[in-house]
């Protein structure tokens, strides 16, 4: 390896990295702490919407840590020796982003000093108490699933485990979706298409995030993609692509198609101001249509291509969040239909959001904690995916 | 003999040197309390705890463990609250012993004023 | 264990013996005088009929008198509480207006109650649905739940709140249907305040209360009945 500036002083920039990702967490705890101090008047959040960016962040980070793990499935579950090779790396980014979203979503709750009320007083018929359970027991179960892959004595389990982790992950990412699915009365929720949705979605965003971060992996060490890794990942992050577009386009469809959900799809798709915009621009032209054409278009698709098209899908999958979640509680609650309301507590009216700093330095402070988690793994143990020379396009 | 003697007077000290630096409340009207106040030092939060859920979830209000009755009794007679001072009867206490009230971020720490008692009871 | 322990624990045995032989009598008596000692139970269900014919246009009586009665603030921002609101109705199609009280509808069937993680949220066995602000995390679940936006986050710290109404920071609040009161055998403060009495307040599961008789006599709606939560809460004239 030629010796350059950067691998003489490499280990300069890795406490360099450490630093940032600290500092951005610093930042989210004292977010965190004037949330405590004044309470959640200081965030843009208020009675109509309850659920804003921290929401966002932390949504998308457990979203993702569940299809990140597509990638060990391929390999472990299906056989694929290229994926395999990435099972490991796949499993950390799982646990690191799971973090990172539990994080948020904890310490963005209004009495975040009692989360132990959470584990002592379970309330069984709450999709959010079975979350708590499919959350902890994806660590567990993903834990465990590292070490069957790296201890040599394990191996032969890391089959059978990674058969219950690849469904586990399926169950909780169904229960994310539920976790929507079943606000029966709110216009924007309410469908049993979230659940399946959430699952394409989190593949996407999941090989994505994946392949971000193998890119920042690999120019860190200064290897380069094989073309034939890179052309296979790229083709599938296009299906996944396609499939949640899919998924996104039926379930607006269908809201179309019923009369009584036909004002809140004129209002996320045409006429709510930022909603539309965000909707349409954001995640249907950056975070799909680009993204494709980087992808497949004749010509494109090369390693630097497939990295944007990573990227611009992962800004598109906050501006779908901030759409699915802010947008679909903006659009007021029908409560008497066929009515024209109003009154002092804004109903029949578009509730008005305006995201404060400290929501998304707790968000930030999310990612810090998904993104230190991953630096400091990949530093102590072995998670970078090693191809044997003979693997790629060996077997497809 | 001595040793023993010495060993005693070593055992015993830190419990009247808690005496001494004990805090000095102000019990507020303080009279006859619902139970044995060495009793109630040692027992007040499951007792609060119990009669919580109970109120709560089961409407009995029976006020003999209700902490409204117990600031009712024991709110200082100058600032009518029991927390706020260094001396005060929950406050000064748990000061001392490094405990986190929670009880007053949402329950009003004051007697109620002499009107509203007259009109809700 | 020293013999000064030893001794201790004596001294605290004997002297809480004699202290509960010297206080039993007293102990009795006190119980007598004082508050409800059973729990309330399933034979009752608490509601109200709301007659919306009667409820002026402009008037806001129920609303202050649950504000002043609760220790709410008043304020309309969109992150302060408001138990109850007045909402003006205007029918598309007919172009007739009106107005109601719109509160926590105290449904047989909960979301809010199913939702919550901890079980903070819960139904009382007469019906009453309330928040036990012990166990509420904020996660404000029951809020995207509730069918009625019934229910509110308090977003600021609390002072000199209602002795009978506990309320903090960080937790969810909505409509009690005074449960303080109901307990002592009083109605709701807003029944109490409206000037034309178009608050009935009584027992649903008392053939012979006046809310019973008058439900069978008059034609009365749940709001959202679609929903099948089986409110408490009815509506006259909507």
């Amino acid at each position: 390896m030629p010796v350059n500036s950067f691998s003489r002083n490499e280990q300069y920039y890795f406490y360099g990295l450490v630093g940032i990702g600290s500092l951005l967490l610093a930042l989210g705890l004292f977010a965190v702490h004037a949330m405590e101090e004044h309470g959640h008047i200081i965030t843009g959040m208020n009675n109509q919407i309850v659920w804003g960016i921290p929401h966002v962040f932390a949504i998308f980070m457990i979203v993702s840590a569940s299809g990140v793990l597509n990638v060990a499935s391929i390999g472990s579950v299906f056989g694929k020796p290229m994926y395999k090779a990435r099972a490991p790396l796949a499993s950390l980014l799982s646990i690191a982003l799971l973090a990172g979203g539990l994080t948020v979503l904890m310490l963005d709750l209004g009495r975040p000093d009692r989360i132990i009320v959470a584990a002592t007083n379970f309330n069984f018929t709450s999709v959010f108490a079975w979350n708590v359970v499919l959350y902890s027991g994806m660590f567990a179960a993903v834990a465990i699933y590292i070490w069957t892959m790296m201890e040599q004595r394990m191996n032969p389990w890391s089959k059978p485990v990674g058969l219950f982790v690849f469904a586990w992950r399926f169950i909780l990412t169904t229960g994310t979706g539920l976790i929507f699915a079943f606000l029966t009365a709110r216009q924007a929720y309410g469908s049993a298409l979230l659940a399946p949705m959430f699952i394409v979605i989190s593949f996407t965003w999941g090989l994505a995030v994946f392949h971000v971060v193998q890119s920042a992996i690999y120019a860190w060490n200064g290897k380069t993609h094989t073309p034939e890794i890179v052309r296979r990942m790229k083709n599938l992050l296009g299906i996944f692509i396609l499939g949640s577009l899919y998924l996104v386009a039926t379930y607006h469809l269908t809201n179309l198609y019923f009369a009584h959900q036909s004002g809140f799809e004129r209002f996320i798709l045409k006429e709510g101001g930022i909603y539309p915009q965000l909707l349409w621009w954001g995640y249907g032209l950056f975070g799909n249509l680009i993204p494709l054409l980087l992808i497949f278009y004749p010509g494109m698709g090369k390693s630097r291509c497939a990295l944007l098209a990573s990227l611009l899908v992962i800004l598109g999958g906050f501006a779908l969040l901030y759409v699915f979640i802010i947008g679909g509680q903006a659009y007021p609650l029908n409560i008497f239909p066929g009515y024209e309301v109003s009154s002092s507590f804004g109903d029949g009216q578009i509730g008005l959001y305006s995201p404060s700093l400290p929501e998304f330095m707790l968000g930030m402070g999310g990612l810090a904690v998904a993104f230190l988690v991953i630096l400091v793994g990949i530093r102590a143990l072995n998670f970078v995916p090693h191809d044997k020379p003979h693997v790629a396009g060996a077997s497809d | 003999m001595k040793v023993l003697l010495l060993s005693f007077l070593l055992a015993i000290t830190p419990v009247w040197a808690a005496d001494v630096f004990a805090p000095k409340l102000d019990i507020g009207k303080g009279g006859q309390c619902v139970e044995e106040p060495q009793w109630m030092r040692k027992n007040h939060m499951k007792v609060l705890m119990h009669q919580r859920d109970e109120t709560v979830h089961q409407g009995i209000r029976d006020s003999k463990y209700s902490l409204k009755n117990c600031i009712e009794c024991h709110a200082s007679t100058k600032d009518n609250s029991v927390i706020g001072r260094a001396d005060s009867f929950c406050e000064g206490c748990h000061r001392f012993e490094a405990v986190k009230i929670d009880c007053f971020e949402c329950h009003s720490s004051k007697r109620r004023p002499a009107l509203v008692q007259g009109e809700s009871k | 264990m020293s013999d000064t322990d030893v001794r201790r624990r004596q001294f605290l045995k004997t002297s809480v013996g004699a202290a509960a032989v010297a206080i039993a009598p007293g102990m009795l008596l006190f119980d007598m005088a004082h508050g409800k000692t059973e729990a309330v139970s399933s034979k009752v269900r608490w509601g109200m009929l709301i007659d919306t014919a009667n409820c002026a246009d402009g008037c806001n009586d129920c609303v202050q008198a649950c504000n002043k009665e609760n220790g709410l603030s008043g304020g309309l921002s969109p992150t302060d509480s408001q138990w109850i609101r007045k909402v003006e109705l205007n029918d598309m199609r007919s172009g007739r207006t009106l107005a109601l009280p719109m509160m926590c509808q105290h449904c047989a069937e909960p979301p809010c109650v199913d939702v919550c993680p901890t079980a903070a949220s819960f139904k009382r066995a007469d019906g009453i649905v309330l928040v036990d602000k012990h166990l509420c995390i904020g996660c404000r679940y029951c809020m995207m739940a509730c069918p009625y936006k019934a229910r509110s986050f308090v977003h600021e710290p609390l002072h000199d709140q209602k002795p009978d109404v506990p309320r903090g920071k960080g937790t969810v609040e909505s409509c009690t249907m005074c449960v303080h009161r109901v307990d002592k055998g009083q109605q709701p403060a807003c029944a109490e305040a409206c000037p034309n009495k178009s608050i009935l307040f009584g027992n649903l599961n008392d053939p012979d209360s006046e809310i019973s008789r008058k439900i069978r006599t008059v034609a009365s709606t749940q709001i959202r009945a679609d929903l099948g939560l089986n409110t408490g809460i009815r509506y006259q004239g909507i």
